[in-house]
């Protein structure tokens, strides 16, 4: 089971309060739902579908359309080498290359202890700092071997704090205080949207 | 400077050098299909949103700005623009799209079912590269995975047009479908273990440019050259137009005809699947007669027995032989084409001069409710800014296309939805206003509604509700759709209901029929009191008196008391003409005694039902694409039946039965054709005017008889009162689902599993009263009655109500009626558990 747990699901209804039509929550949801388990799960993407109202096949067609959302399970820490033409000329295969020797597992797979796994992404725009990576979508630049073996320590170790596990977006959760939210009271009061009306969809 | 608030009605386009008339604002592809030049597309569809996916239909126009490449499904029409669809640079561009569209196509045509019929296939011979220049790896799916009971996917073969996804969400509101990844790997599937359980699964195969879509019915049965069609219609209540296909004597498909005034070419899966059962191993293909061993005709006899027709009908002959006509019954006849059911009457009425003639089961509306109010065309509910006002059970489960058209009306045409169904429906989530009358209580609604008089609370709804949903009624043109939505509540409230909305200037109702055509039933006089053309028996002895030599002297009996006489013994001849009263009557065991109890009952039929097994004697009738005739909807709208194979073994059409058994009792009714019947009818009826045969026969259309006012409407004089339910009770909604143990679902291989078990459903909220597991059995008492049933949670049920579908396997919420009542109170004792 892998269901929105209660405390996420007190912070979905709270996401979901924020915007004006249930919908719109659905991918702040999937971040929750990745967030909580590290992928977005099968039985997740269910669960939000109740609560935006909506089916799970729309879930998934949102869910799978996006690259960061992992249906499939990662690392503790997704490691994406870059190898865009910049750091392809810098080494950015030698990095790839030692990140296969030296962690013992191929492009795509995950470490025996479930903490790593790594895989050779397009540009990530960062061509000045070449090669560089990005440990869970945090940058870090001008990679050689040794820096990469220092930075697979660090985080075995858990010295390196400020990278937090897969699927977490950010150390501090967003807090939208209440006048600041749209909410769905105050659509009705401003003017409405053509599409809304369009699409009969409230 | 013209005006900017006049409408510019008409503007002129050049296209390929020719100037063209066209709407303002019309769709350019459309408009070049209305001149007559043909656009190739895929995505395309004139009965959905346009996307531009496909970018087949791209062509060169000039807009005043010099030319560019534009696809002519994303553009309007405007003043002066110039279009060519035959220059160098479109052909170029055609030839390049489709070698894109090519580039993952497997190319296996000659094991596809849609090669012959496949636009991709043709529109690559027309426009597309000769050659491949792709030597590159296509991509691999896992070929044909299915997406529901009856529909196969082939993802390597779609070109991802969204016609089937678009037609899911757009047109019926089941997303079950959906575009997943992206880029090179996108592809159309359902969510894991999540199949797409649409009502309307079928057309998806229908619309798909491609052979990725394919049905089970009809996978590699036949090619398309090797198909035989004929354009038809089917006989549900809406008749929705058909083209039936077949190959060597067999029909192997149906597709939906797009006619603007009905189905736009859609069908649900039980119509265009139910073809099936017209073939099956089970159809009736001799006549049946009771009898015991050695196929021994035998009065009394414990089963039924193979027969020839001069031996059943001579059972039947002289079972009629000088026999009191008060003694003769006939029930049913909704099945039938009108030019049956006119030979049918004739027989009954115009020669054994018996009047206990109809058509209803008990659960349809009275005669004078469907043949006397000022009627409205399904067009004509859907103009911008109408109020629909639906006092009727989902229509998503009984009636497949009105719920697509009323969907569509919501959506897209301007029109507002006031809801006033037992349950949330399928359309509930479209309506301006959906409210949930108690059973019993949509008089008082409906009066409050109308009359701006609003109480703080009437039927379990707030005045504040009530208010909200009085406002739409102003100002806007009224149509009232109305139905029997449940057979939980009496027909009174209905009627109170409708006197009601009378109120109105101009409001015009669309009641409906729960059977195929019942409204011809009703036209060919099939009910007592009537006779064809909207006569009734005092009005109508002089027009038919010379031609029907035996009018009946005084009006029959309804049903019930057909029935109930039946079973008192007061009837000789008993005929069920397409008619099961015991699965289908509200009373199960009146139905059955009466069968029992009548001297002979015969049966016209195709299928052996429980009433048909019950008979003496059993016809075999031939089914709807075995016969010429027409059919009559909801609307009165007349359109062509037309034979497409033969039937079964020694079975006839439903007219030719009564003109034989006429024959043998010495009168002759002079049918030998449908023509013979239509020329007859036509010629008496002045409903059906001078109507030739060809008059509607080339007509996607059909054509409308309009004849309000002939047989009046009977409004209520004293409104029902209200009958608040108590704290302990619930009030019953017997429904009816698509799928159920009808004969048809259940004959046809497509649709036997989809029909699901018998369950109460109740919402959340009284569930937890309850306090117990979902899926428990408990027992369900009303009066002295009671069944035994599993609970299900299912939240479109209001509170204080409890909804069962009629006619699934299991418990039989018939067996919970009452006698006389107006609506059926229930408890739910959850400690019984049988």
């Amino acid at each position: 089971m892998s269901r929105l747990n209660e405390e996420n699901l007190r912070i979905a209804r709270q996401i979901i309060s924020a915007y004006p039509k249930k919908k719109s929550a659905l991918i702040p949801l999937l971040h929750l739902a990745q967030e909580q388990n590290g992928l977005v799960t099968n039985e997740a993407m269910t669960h939000i579908a109740e609560l935006v109202d909506v089916t799970p096949a729309e879930v998934l067609g949102t869910c799978s359309f996006y690259e960061m959302f992992k249906r499939h399970p990662v690392g503790e820490y997704q490691i994406n080498i870059c190898h865009g033409i910049s750091c392809h000329l810098l080494g950015a295969e030698d990095v790839l290359e030692h990140a296969e020797s030296s962690l013992g597992v191929k492009e795509g797979e995950i470490t025996q202890d479930g903490k790593f796994s790594f895989e050779g992404v397009e540009c990530i725009a960062a061509c000045t700092e070449a090669p560089c990576l990005q440990v869970n979508y945090r940058y870090i630049n001008k990679v050689n071997a040794d820096e990469f073996d220092q930075l697979i320590d660090d985080l075995r170790n858990e010295t390196k704090t400020e990278i937090p596990k897969h699927g977490t977006l950010a150390n501090t959760r967003q807090k939208i205080p209440a006048n600041k939210a749209a909410g769905p009271a105050q659509v009705e009061e401003s003017s409405r949207p053509i599409w809304l009306k369009r699409n009969k969809e409230e | 400077m013209s005006n900017p608030s006049e409408e510019i009605d008409e503007v002129s386009v050049i296209i390929d050098g020719q100037e063209v008339h066209v709407k303002a604002g019309e769709i350019l592809i459309d408009a070049c299909e209305s001149a007559g030049v043909d656009i190739p597309r895929f995505c395309y569809h004139k009965r959905m949103s346009q996307v531009g996916m496909c970018r087949m239909c791209i062509v060169e126009v000039d807009t005043g700005r010099g030319s560019s490449l534009q696809p002519s499904c994303m553009m309007n029409v405007s003043e002066g623009m110039v279009v060519d669809t035959q220059s160098e640079l479109t052909k170029k561009v055609q030839d390049g799209v489709l070698e894109f569209l090519l580039l993952n196509h497997p190319l296996d045509c000659p094991v596809c079912d849609k090669g012959g019929e496949c636009p991709l296939q043709d529109q690559t011979m027309a426009y597309g590269p000769g050659e491949t220049r792709f030597v590159e790896e296509k991509r691999h799916f896992e070929k044909p995975i299915p997406i529901n009971e009856n529909v196969f996917l082939d993802r390597e073969r779609c070109i991802l047009c969204d016609r089937c996804t678009r037609f899911a969400d757009e047109v019926v509101g089941d997303p079950l479908i959906q575009f997943i990844d992206r880029g090179n790997s996108t592809q159309v599937n359902t969510f894991p273990e999540d199949p797409f359980a649409s009502y309307f699964s079928g057309n998806i195969v229908q619309i798909c440019p491609v052979g990725a879509l394919t049905a089970k019915s009809y996978r590699f049965k036949a090619r398309p050259w090797d198909l035989e069609e004929i354009e038809s219609t089917y006989p549900n209540p809406l008749g929705d137009r058909i083209v039936v296909q077949s190959s060597r004597d067999q029909v192997l498909r149906l597709q939906g005809l797009d006619s603007e005034a009905v189905n736009w070419g859609w069908l649900s899966d039980k119509d265009r699947f139910s073809f099936e059962a017209f073939q099956s191993e089970y159809r009736l293909d001799s006549p049946l007669v009771r009898g015991g061993g050695l196929n021994k005709a035998e009065k009394g006899g414990a089963g039924l027995v193979a027969s020839s027709w001069a031996g059943a009908l001579s059972i039947v002959t002289d079972s009629l032989k000088d026999v009191n006509p008060d003694r003769v019954a006939f029930l049913g006849g909704a099945r039938l084409t009108n030019e049956s059911q006119y030979a049918w009457t004739k027989l009954a009425k115009g020669v054994l001069g018996t009047d206990h003639v109809s058509a209803d089961l008990g659960d349809e509306l009275p005669a004078h409710v469907l043949l006397g109010l000022p009627r409205a065309t399904i067009s004509e509910l859907c103009q911008p800014n109408n109020t629909i006002v639906l006092l009727t059970s989902d229509l998503k489960e009984e009636y497949g296309t009105l719920f697509i058209r009323l969907r569509h009306a919501a959506k897209a045409q301007g029109v507002n939805i006031v809801e006033l169904s037992p349950t949330r429906t399928g359309l509930s989530n479209v309506a301006a206003v959906s409210l949930h009358p108690l059973p019993g209580e949509i008089g008082n609604v409906a009066e409050a509604l109308v009359t701006g008089d609003i109480p703080r609370e009437v039927g379990g709804i707030t005045g504040e509700e009530i208010a909200n949903a009085h406002e739409y009624l102003q100002n806007s043109n009224v149509f009232v759709v109305v139905n029997r939505s449940s057979i939980g509540q009496s027909t009174t409230p209905i009627i109170d209901a409708i006197t009601s909305f009378q109120k109105l200037d101009n409001c015009r109702f669309l009641p409906l029929v729960r059977r195929g055509n019942t409204m011809g039933a009703l036209d060919m006089g099939m009910s007592p009191g009537l006779l064809p053309g909207r006569n009734t028996l005092s009005s109508g002895s002089a027009v038919f008196s010379d031609i029907w030599p035996n009018l009946p002297a005084k009006e029959g009996a309804d049903t019930k008391q057909i029935l109930q006489n039946a079973a008192d013994g007061k009837i000789d001849t008993l005929f069920l003409i397409g008619a099961d009263p015991i699965s289908d009557f509200p009373d199960r065991s009146l139905a059955k005694s009466a069968i029992q109890n009548a001297g002979t009952v015969v049966s016209v039929d195709l299928f052996v039902t429980p009433s048909v097994y019950e008979s003496d004697v059993v016809l075999p009738a031939a089914s709807f694409l075995e016969v010429n005739g027409s059919h009559t909807n909801v609307e009165g709208r007349i359109t062509p039946i037309r034979q497409k194979v033969t039937a079964p073994g020694t079975s006839r059409p439903d007219w030719m039965i009564a003109s034989e058994i006429a024959y043998l009792l010495g009168h002759n009714l002079n049918i030998d054709t449908p023509e013979d019947v239509w020329n007859e009818m036509t010629s008496r009826s002045a409903v059906h005017g001078n109507l030739g045969y060809p008059h509607f026969d080339n007509d996607q259309n059909g054509h409308l008889i309009t004849a309000t006012g002939r047989i009046p409407f009977l409004p209520s004089q004293e409104r029902l009162e209200s009958r608040p339910v108590d704290s302990y009770a619930m009030r019953l909604i017997i429904g009816k689902r698509m799928f159920d143990h009808g004969t048809i679902t259940q004959m046809s291989a497509s649709l036997r599993s989809l029909a699901e078990a018998s369950q109460l459903r109740i919402n959340q909220y009284d569930f937890e009263r309850l306090g117990i597991d979902e899926g428990t059995k408990v027992q369900v008492t009303s009066g002295d009655r009671d069944i035994s049933v599993t609970v299900k949670i299912d939240d479109r049920v209001p509170r204080s109500c409890a909804l069962i579908y009629a006619n699934l396997d299991g418990a039989d919420p018939r067996e919970l009626l009452n006698e006389g009542s107006h609506s059926i109170d229930i408890r739910i004792d959850p400690t019984v558990r049988a």
